[in-house]
């Protein structure tokens, strides 16, 4: 169990959630997040937002009865963070790296960027929004350029071939549009692609969250979630 | 001491409780959680003689109590399990139980073909499978269309054999006593129970194959009757299942006259759940000063 340090909302259904939990979070990991006993079922699996090596937090978008309960937590309550899962995005690139995120699928967006940008790398960040936007001022800071979209298709905004390395997270079609916009530009860089399938055991022993890749299927919880969007886009 | 051990068909189980097939893949990624030799046993996901990648499109959904899901039998094939798993299960001190599947009557045979050159103590024949549109389940509804399967399986499997029956069976108490005519060490029950969900955004089935099988504590109260019945019905050791999330839980399927019992969707709840439930067994059994189980099972 972790104690719950702050619950903040951030707009009418965004909210960023800070627990204390050690840990050795990579950018791109998630965790499975519970605040009940019983029900519902299964934990909510959640991607990192930011992470010391004493805190964990999580920007995370009421959209059900789990997220739901999230929201209602307050600083002091407990929570169970199971984790961190996942491969997260790849540690060892370095140059010019585009970060391309959707809706709640710019969370894992954050440490990610800061990372890249500590070693060195120009980060920029194309974020797009369906409602108000989020988190601004805390992208921008650790972004060399910041994109931000509200409304439309932020895919528009990036051009592939002027990066070595794009990484993105957000709905599958917004995803999938930018795959096909690196083929289409044939751009030498590799696109990384965050899946978030629905999952049950979190830990790769239920198969509920598989994803069909070139290499045949792939367990996202555990195998995942990111992947060369060309393994999973690129196989019709 | 409580003394757990439970024999089940001349298996030795240090204490009642095994994980079900389908929640705990081959038992490697929960060992990470914990010792699984704590456990009774293990039930490997089900597994078909050739590796098959399971149905497209969502594949679990959360109802109230409960989850269904259609993961559709997806697994390695009966040779990379032996290959990659199957010495490691064996290396542990745990009931080694093999769930078996298949899509026609030939994949069951040449499936049991290959464990037959393998160890393990016993193989959980899955002839209830909701999922898996040509035969799977319609193998377990009908009692004289199983009667084919399990006394074919029966003549050519040289293990311990326990047939897993459909709580969707149109008679389940014929259905069990069929599987003890024809040679069964004995049966478990229940699978999932064949369910829907309906998305209105979209007006289409949640599922690629419309229905699929519910679990958990949704199912408990049906499962716990089938059971009984079937305990009442055969003299076969039973393993009980469907929805057992706590200990008590566990001990209503053991006076209802379960042998043992399977945790399977409550492992999604917390992965040491089957954990907390045998310390809560044993708990009530010193608690209650019963030495052995026997004194409470089937007593109802």
């Amino acid at each position: 169990m972790a104690t719950v340090l702050e619950n903040r909302q951030l707009s009418e259904d965004f909210f960023l959630l800070k627990a204390r939990a050690e840990n050795n979070v990579r950018p791109g990991q998630f965790y499975m997040l519970r605040a009940w006993d019983t029900y519902p079922v299964l934990s909510r699996p959640i991607s990192v937002f930011d992470a010391d090596g004493e805190t964990v937090t999580f920007l995370y978008k009421v959209v059900g009865q789990g997220t739901e309960l999230f929201s209602r937590l307050e600083a002091g309550q407990q929570i169970t963070l199971d984790g961190p899962h996942g491969n997260g995005f790849p540690e060892d690139i370095k140059g010019k790296i585009a970060l391309v995120g959707g809706g709640v699928g710019i969370a894992p967006l954050y440490m990610t960027a800061r990372a890249y940008k500590e070693k060195g790398s120009r980060v920029d960040l194309y974020l797009g929004f369906s409602g108000e936007p989020l988190l601004e001022k805390e992208y921008g800071a650790v972004a060399d350029r910041l994109e931000v979209n509200v409304g439309g298709f932020i895919t528009d905004y990036i051009d592939p071939a002027e990066y070595d390395y794009i990484v993105t997270c957000g709905p599958e079609i917004m995803m999938r549009v930018l795959y096909k916009k690196c083929v289409d530009t044939g751009t030498a860089a590799p696109l990384y692609v965050s899946m978030e399938n629905r999952m049950a055991c979190g830990i790769g022993a239920c198969l509920v969250c598989t994803c069909r890749t070139a290499g045949g299927n792939r367990k996202v919880c555990k195998d995942g979630p990111v992947f060369l969007g060309e393994e999973v886009f690129g196989v019709g | 001491m409580a003394d757990m051990r439970t024999d089940f068909a001349g298996v030795s189980f240090k204490n009642p409780v095994a994980l079900a097939s389908g929640t705990c893949g081959f038992g490697r990624e929960l060992n990470e959680y914990f010792d699984i030799q704590k456990l009774g046993g293990i039930c490997s996901k089900g597994l078909i003689e050739h590796p098959h990648g399971g149905n497209d499109g969502i594949r679990i959904w959360e109802t109230p109590s409960g989850i269904m899901n259609s993961v559709g039998l997806e697994n390695p094939g009966v040779d990379a399990f032996i290959e990659n798993d199957l010495d490691w299960v064996n290396s542990l001190d745990i009931v080694n139980i093999v769930n078996l599947g298949g899509h026609s009557i030939e994949d069951y045979i040449s499936g049991v073909e290959k464990l037959n050159k393998v160890k393990l103590d016993l193989l959980e024949l899955n002839i209830s499978c909701p999922n898996v549109k040509e035969g799977g389940m319609n193998f377990g509804v009908k009692t004289e269309a199983a009667r084919e399967v399990v006394r074919t399986i029966r003549r050519c499997c040289r293990h311990k054999l326990v047939v897993k029956l459909s709580p969707n069976a149109e008679d389940i108490t014929s259905l069990a006593q069929m599987c003890q005519e024809e040679g069964a060490d004995g049966i478990s029950l229940t699978n999932t129970f064949l369910a829907m969900a309906i998305d209105i955004k979209k007006k289409a089935p949640v599922f690629n194959n419309v229905y699929a099988g519910l679990s958990g504590p949704a199912i408990k109260p049906i499962s716990l009757r089938m059971v009984h019945q079937v305990c009442h019905a055969v003299d076969i050791p039973v393993m009980g299942m469907g929805g057992i999330t706590t200990w008590q839980d566990a001990v209503e399927f053991i006076m209802a006259g379960a042998a043992c019992v399977q945790v399977g969707t409550a492992t999604f709840m917390d992965p040491r759940r089957a954990l907390d439930i045998i310390a809560g067994i044993e708990q009530y059994m010193e608690d209650n000063k019963i030495a052995c189980l026997d004194e409470i099972r089937g007593i109802v």
